[in-house]
């Protein structure tokens, strides 16, 4: 009994192998599993990142200038973008909240952009006043069409106080 | 002379269909009782013999059993709740309107899932805090604890997952919320996020995917770690006893008893 340990042991290190065979087998075979490994993890991160998505395209169509009010703010709700019309021209402001998410609404009686979620509130011009939210609400790069209208780029954003001059 | 219950059902347990589906046989001994317990593969994760302070309410107050019963019932309900909702934009607002109001039973059916869930959430919360103060979370049943971590989180996941299926205002502005805290993880927030809704919004990817996590993932994940759970119970030597309490049968207990 103890010969037969013995040459197993001599097979696992064969006199100028380096590699014996057991050894050899199992560097191939956790390899390949390792390999498969790696696949099916990339292969599974792709299925879950869908390729083509059905939603709604950045660009927003804002209407004719002229049917916004001098110092004016309009939510689009369906768009989630603020048109504000001020004295030194037009400007598009994102009203999702940049806390975490929540559509923020015009207040015309305070004159401020308030947060129903978490409490934020913000200027006109986007500025944060208080709150939650870390940053300011995001300039949108607006321009005018072809037509006239006013369109809006809800994935461009700009420097503020740049102002669309009509 | 009458028989007694006890009779016929010893008759039963000696037909060959029962004895070819339960192997234990029968008798009452301590051995028969135990192989029925062993040999039965639902009974077999628990511990053929309990100290029977641990029967007692005090002990446990019945808190990861009554917790399981909740999540039972909301497995039965849900399966029946699959029946009649769509994981689809147009329709799974009214279809939930449809079980509140047109189903027979909707109602009764719906209150049954989201109660339950509240309930699950709370004994899972109040299992954890007597597991804690009575310190069953110690040595040898830390891993036990470990497990426990993980079913509390499966169980707030599946709330949260729930909580965007009726396709209502409250629902939207939820997921929206807190799909945007898992933005804020470090490095891969965005991604994590992407991945979750299978898309940039909550739409109809979203409600398709969350619908997977409620109805399938999640629930399966939770039963496997729910035996895992059972299982360490016998493993890790049965219900905690603190040392005051006799770890067997002392003859002060058994004359009390008999009284």
């Amino acid at each position: 009994m103890p010969d037969e340990k013995l040459k197993k042991h001599e097979i696992q290190s064969e006199p100028g192998g380096t590699f014996s065979r057991r050894q050899f087998f199992m560097t191939v075979g956790m390899g390949s599993l390792s390999t498969a490994a790696a696949g099916t993890a990339v292969f599974a991160y792709q299925f879950l990142s869908p390729n083509v998505l059905y939603e709604p395209s950045p660009v927003v169509n804002a209407g004719k200038p002229e049917s916004y009010a001098m110092d004016s703010v309009t939510l689009d709700v369906n768009s989630g973008i603020y048109l504000i019309r001020a004295k030194e021209g037009f400007f598009a402001l994102g009203a999702v909240c940049t806390h975490l998410g929540c559509l923020t609404a015009w207040k015309p009686e305070s004159g401020i952009i308030a947060c129903p979620c978490h409490g934020s509130k913000f200027k006109r011009d986007g500025e944060k006043i208080e709150g939650p939210a870390p940053k300011p609400l995001p300039w949108l790069r607006t321009w005018l069409s072809d037509d006239g209208d006013l369109l809006v780029d809800r994935s461009t954003t700009i420097r503020p106080m740049e102002f669309l001059r009509v | 002379m009458a028989k007694t219950f006890d009779q016929y059902f010893d008759e039963v347990r000696d037909t060959r269909v029962w004895r070819s589906i339960f192997r234990s046989g029968t008798g009452s001994s301590t051995l028969k009782r135990s192989l029925a317990i062993q040999q039965n593969v639902f009974l077999h994760l628990f511990s053929t013999k309990v100290r029977r302070r641990m029967l007692s309410f005090s002990a446990t107050w019945y808190l990861g059993t009554l917790t399981f019963g909740t999540f039972v019932i909301l497995v039965t309900t849900g399966i029946l709740l699959m029946l009649y909702y769509h994981p689809s934009v147009p329709q799974a607002y009214a279809d939930t309107k449809d079980l509140q109001f047109v189903v027979s039973s909707g109602l009764f059916l719906r209150n049954l899932h989201r109660w339950s869930a509240h309930a699950m959430v709370f004994l899972v919360f109040a299992h954890m805090f007597k597991v804690f103060y009575r310190g069953a979370y110690r040595p040898p049943r830390e891993f036990n604890w470990v497990i426990g971590i993980v079913l509390l989180l499966i169980t707030l996941l599946l709330s949260y997952t729930g909580y965007l299926l009726p396709w209502d205002q409250l629902a939207y502005w939820a997921i929206t919320v807190g799909s945007n805290i898992a933005s804020a993880v470090p490095v891969f927030g965005d991604k994590i996020h992407f991945l979750l809704l299978g898309g940039n919004l909550v739409n109809a990817n979203a409600l398709l995917r969350f619908y997977v996590l409620h109805c399938m993932i999640l629930p399966l994940t939770a039963i496997f770690f729910i035996a895992i759970h059972f299982w360490r119970i016998r493993k890790d030597g049965g219900l905690y006893a603190q040392p005051s309490e006799p770890s067997t049968l002392t003859r002060a207990v058994l004359a009390k008893e008999g009284q």
